[in-house]
């Protein structure tokens, strides 16, 4: 296990890898992806990629929580959370990747 | 939305591009979050959110049907946390 962090720097240049755009090109179609699956979750709640995974907004009630520091208890408000569930292909090359990391 | 969807809606926003070179952008960035994980890095996109690799510790399980102990060995597996931006916009704050 190497624990680097990529982030959108790192999926441009996968981009510009793999088919000629110019690098700027490269991470404004990696951003719009990025604005696309946000807005569709946003608006429709689900986004299911094939063979990566699917994100899903799940709607949660209210509860009473508590301060872990005062005890105090505290009304936590309904909200709308998001969840991913790995693709099997995912889930297998992960596994497989890190096995006696 | 569905991967063919998200492919479809890009190429509209880009008729400069052949759908197939779109195609292989999109999946060169699934691909790229994929191989990132199966080296164990991580991949923080800002806004959006972090996919990272969890450890789970060997266990022993059970079969439910027979009932019988069988011993799981430890294995990653992947995790993702929405970004704060996401999560305000879900909420309805912001953008």
């Amino acid at each position: 296990m190497s624990g680097k962090t990529l982030t959108r720097m790192d999926l441009s240049e996968a981009v510009f890898r793999e088919v000629g755009l110019s690098r700027n090109e490269s991470a404004a179609l990696v951003e719009r992806v990025l604005e696309l699956m946000s807005d569709s979750l946003v608006e429709s709640g689900q986004v299911k990629i094939s063979s990566f995974g699917t994100f899903s907004v799940r709607s949660k009630s209210a509860r009473m929580g508590r301060n872990p520091k005062t005890g105090e208890e505290v009304p936590i408000l309904p909200r709308r959370v998001l969840t991913f569930r790995p693709s099997h292909l995912m889930k297998d090359r992960v596994a497989e990747g890190n096995r006696r990391g | 939305m569905i991967r063919s969807e998200l492919i479809q809606k890009l190429s509209e926003e880009n008729p400069h591009l052949y759908q197939r070179d779109v195609e292989r952008i999109v999946n060169a960035i699934f691909e790229e979050i994929i191989d990132a994980l199966s080296n164990g890095d991580r991949v923080e996109l800002r806004g959006f959110g972090a996919f990272s690799v969890k450890k789970r510790d060997s266990r022993t399980g059970r079969n439910p049907r027979t009932g019988e102990s069988v011993e799981v060995d430890e294995k990653h597996v992947p995790f993702f946390k929405a970004g704060k931006l996401l999560r305000d916009r879900l909420n309805g704050h912001g953008g």
